[in-house]
C-alpha cells in the first residue's frame, strides 16, 4: 500500500512458549483493528503478516514464557529493541500452565511426551518475561481480555497509564449484578483472590472463577482455602484449582504446608 | 426531593388491596411510564429486576440467610414479600456502577469541545422497598445531594423514583434493623406503603399513601376500605417481626465505640479472616465510593470520563504518588467499619449502617459486622475492667 506516510509508533508482537491465543486477541479486535493499523505501524506480527520489519519498536507486546535456552538470549534482544515492553497473558506474566514443570522433573515430562527426547532442549523452569528483563506493564489473563488489550494500546498511544484495576473478580461480579456463586449456591470460586479483568466471564455463566488472571493485588489465601473446602473441594482439588494457568503466582502466596505436598507431575 | 407529603390517612385513608390490586398497581405504574423494579427469582436468589407484571414477584419464595450463606427456599404459603435483603439494593439503580460524566472531542483545528453528560430522565417505580432500604436511600440522598457538591444525575434518578415500601414481616437471621432504628415498620419517605397479610381471610395488602402522588395512584386501584382485622393483623405481624431479628448491635453508642477502638486487637483478628474482596461494600446499600476512569479512543481525538464504583478494600482506593496509604487488610477493614458506624456521623450526621445484613450475608467468609461490633465492645469493656487507658 502506498500513500502519505505519517510517523506512526511501531508495534512488534513477539511469542515465546505459548499457545498464541493472546496475540490472536489482537486480531480479534475486529472493528478496532483498522483504526489501530491507521494509528500504529504493525512492524512485526508473524501471526498476522509475513511482512516482518526490523526493530526498533516503540511498543512490543510479548506473549509466552521463557522456556528454552534460546529464549534467554532472544528476550534480551527484544527488550533492547523495544522502547516499551508489555507482556500479555499468563505465560508471559506468570510462566503459564507450562510452569507446572517448575515443581516436577522436566526430564520425566520430556521422556513421557516426546518420542525422541534427546532432540528437545528445554530449561528446567518456565518463567515470566519479567524474571529476565524489565517489563513496563503486565497484562494478565489466559487469554487476555480484548478490551483490556485495547486499553493498554490506547493508553500507550495517549501517553497515559492504562486503567487496569488490580482488585478481585468480586468487583466485576457485583458491578455486573451477578449473584455470588459461593454464597448463594455453594459453588467453589476463586473470584475473591483473583485479579479482575475478564469482566466476571465464568460466574456470568454459573461457573466458579478458576483464577486464569492470577492473584489480585490483595489476597488472603489462609482465609480462602477453608472457603473452598467448605464448598466441597478436597485439598488435592484445591491444589489443581490453583495450579493451572498461574501456578507460580498462586504457589507464591499459598500458606506453606497447608495443602500438603505438591502432587503434579509425580502422579498420573 | 420527593413529592409533597400528605398526612397518612388524611387524603387517602388506609385501604386493602388483594392480589389483583397488586397486579393493578404494577400495571398502573407502567401505564404512567414508569420502569417498575421489584423482587423476582433469578439465578438462585431474589434479585431486583424490571417487572413487566406482578406475576414475576417471588410468590411462595423465602430465603435462608446466615453470614456468608444465602439460599432461596419454597415457603408453605404464597407470600410475595417474605424474603429479606437480596444480593442487590436500590443503589444499583439510583447510583449505578458506571456512569459517563463528560466526553471531549478534538476537532480538525485542534480545538477541544467538552460536553457534560446530561442526566437521562428516568422514571423508576421501586416495588418492595424495605424500611431499612428506604433509610439507606435517604442516607445516600444526604451523601449525593446534601452537601455543596451535588450529583445532579443522582438527583434526577431519585426525584423520578416512586417508592412502594413493603413493611417487613419476615426478617432474616442476619437482620438487625431494630438495633439501627430503621425498621421493620414503615417510616416516612415512601409514596405508598404496603403490609402483606396472609391468613384465612386471604392474601391481601394493607395500603396507605405517604405522598399526593402516592394517593393518586392508590385511588386508581381496585381496593376496599381497611377493615379492623387487616389493620390489626398487619400491625401485629410487623411488631412480631421486630421481635424476631436474627442479629443485634451492642446497645451502646457505636460512634463512640468506634472512636475508642482504633487500636483494638480485634482488628488483627478480623484482618486474618478478611479476603479484602470488596463484596461487603458493593452489597451495602449505603456505600457510595467511586473512582474516575478516563477513556480515550485509538485516535486520541475522543476522550470520556466515567465514574465507577470503588471500594475502600481496593489497594488502589488510597493510591497516591508513592503507593497506597492503607496497605494492610487491618487498616482497610478498620476504615470501612469505623466509617460505617462512626465517622459517617461526623461526615453526614447519621450512621452509615441500616441493619439490612447484606454485608454479612454476601461476605464469602462470613465476617459479621454485628459480631465484630460486639467483640470491639467486649474488648473495650475488658480494657476498662483491666484499668488500662483507652488512649493509645
Amino acid at each position: 500500500m502506498s500513500g502519505p506516510q505519517r510517523l506512526r509508533p511501531r508495534l512488534g508482537v513477539f511469542k515465546f512458549a505459548s499457545c498464541d491465543g493472546c496475540q490472536l486477541t489482537l486480531l480479534d479486535c475486529e472493528d478496532e483493528l483498522l483504526p489501530l493499523a491507521a494509528e500504529i505501524e504493525i512492524a512485526h506480527f508473524v501471526e498476522a503478516s509475513s511482512d516482518i520489519r526490523p526493530g526498533p519498536y516503540d511498543l512490543s507486546l510479548v506473549e509466552g514464557s521463557v522456556s528454552t535456552p534460546e529464549h534467554l538470549e532472544r528476550v534480551r534482544r527484544i527488550r533492547a529493541e523495544s522502547r516499551h515492553l508489555v507482556t500479555i497473558g499468563a505465560c508471559a506474566t506468570a510462566g503459564g500452565v507450562q510452569a507446572l514443570r517448575d515443581f516436577a522433573d522436566v526430564a520425566e515430562f520430556r521422556a513421557t511426551v516426546y518420542a525422541r527426547p534427546e532432540y528437545i532442549e528445554t530449561l528446567a523452569t518456565s518463567t515470566p518475561i519479567s524474571a529476565h528483563v524489565p517489563v513496563d506493564f503486565e497484562l494478565r489473563g489466559c487469554p487476555i481480555d480484548r478490551g483490556q488489550l485495547l486499553e493498554v494500546i490506547t493508553a500507550f498511544l495517549a501517553g497515559r497509564r492504562p486503567d487496569i484495576p488490580n482488585h478481585s473478580v468480586c468487583f466485576a461480579c457485583k458491578r455486573r449484578g451477578i449473584t455470588c456463586l459461593p454464597v448463594a449456591r455453594g459453588i467453589p470460586c476463586l473470584g475473591p483472590v483473583t485479579h479482575a479483568g475478564c469482566g466476571a466471564l465464568c460466574p456470568a455463566y454459573d461457573r466458579g472463577c478458576y483464577g486464569c488472571f492470577g492473584p489480585s493485588a490483595s489476597t488472603n489465601m489462609p482465609a480462602m482455602i477453608p472457603l473452598l473446602r467448605g464448598d466441597g473441594m478436597s485439598d488435592e482439588d484445591i491444589l489443581r484449582f490453583l495450579h493451572t494457568f498461574n501456578t507460580r503466582d498462586f504457589a507464591a502466596i499459598e500458606p506453606p504446608g497447608e495443602l500438603g505436598d505438591r502432587e503434579e507431575g509425580t502422579s498420573s | 426531593m420527593t413529592a409533597v407529603a400528605v398526612p397518612p390517612d388524611a387524603d387517602s385513608p388506609a385501604c386493602v388491596l388483594d392480589g389483583e390490586g397488586v397486579g393493578a398497581l404494577v400495571r398502573e405504574l407502567r401505564a404512567r411510564g414508569r420502569t417498575v423494579i421489584g423482587p423476582t427469582v433469578r439465578d438462585g436468589a431474589v434479585v431486583l429486576a424490571e417487572l413487566e407484571s406482578a406475576d414475576e414477584l417471588p410468590y411462595g419464595w423465602g430465603v435462608e440467610l446466615e453470614a456468608g450463606h444465602y439460599r432461596i427456599r419454597r415457603r408453605s404459603d404464597t407470600a410475595a414479600f417474605a424474603h429479606s435483603a437480596g444480593p442487590q439494593s436500590w443503589k444499583n439503580f439510583l447510583h449505578p456502577e458506571r456512569v459517563r460524566q463528560w466526553s471531549a472531542d478534538r476537532g480538525p483545528d485542534g480545538g477541544v469541545t467538552v460536553r457534560a453528560e446530561r442526566p437521562e430522565p428516568t422514571s423508576f417505580a421501586f416495588l418492595g422497598v424495605r424500611p431499612c432500604d428506604l433509610r439507606a436511600i435517604q442516607i445516600q440522598d444526604r451523601v449525593m445531594t446534601g452537601g455543596r457538591h451535588r450529583d445532579d444525575a443522582y438527583e434526577e434518578r431519585r426525584s423520578g423514583a416512586f417508592l412502594v415500601l413493603v413493611e417487613c414481616t419476615e426478617p432474616g437471621a442476619t437482620c438487625f434493623c431494630v438495633s439501627m432504628g430503621t425498621g421493620p415498620a414503615a417510616q416516612p419517605g415512601y409514596d405508598l406503603a404496603l403490609t402483606e397479610v396472609l391468613d384465612s381471610a386471604g392474601h391481601r395488602f394493607l395500603a396507605r399513601a405517604g405522598t399526593a402522588r402516592g394517593a393518586e395512584v392508590l385511588r386508581s386501584l381496585p381496593r376496599r376500605p381497611a377493615d379492623d382485622v387487616t389493620r390489626t393483623r398487619a400491625r401485629e405481624d410487623v411488631e412480631a417481626a421486630a421481635g424476631r431479628m436474627g442479629r443485634t448491635m451492642p446497645p451502646v453508642d457505636l460512634r463512640a465505640l468506634m472512636a475508642d477502638s482504633l487500636t483494638a486487637e480485634r482488628w488483627d483478628d478480623v484482618a486474618a479472616r478478611c479476603l479484602t474482596c470488596g463484596n461487603c461494600t458493593m452489597a451495602c446499600p449505603t456505600c457510595f465510593c467511586t473512582t474516575t476512569e478516563d477513556v480515550t479512543d485509538l485516535t486520541g481525538d475522543h476522550a470520556e470520563r466515567w465514574r465507577r464504583w470503588e471500594s475502600c478494600y481496593d489497594l488502589d482506593f488510597t493510591h497516591l504518588p508513592g503507593g497506597s496509604v492503607r496497605t494492610s487488610p487491618r487498616s482497610r477493614y478498620r476504615q470501612w467499619l469505623t466509617h460505617k458506624l462512626g465517622t459517617w456521623w461526623d461526615q453526614f450526621d447519621s450512621s452509615g449502617c441500616v441493619g439490612c445484613g447484606r454485608c454479612l450475608v454476601w461476605c464469602p467468609v462470613a465476617i459479621d459486622i454485628t459480631e465484630e461490633a460486639h467483640a470491639l465492645h467486649q474488648e473495650a469493656l475488658d480494657r476498662r475492667a483491666g484499668g488500662k487507658d483507652e488512649a493509645p
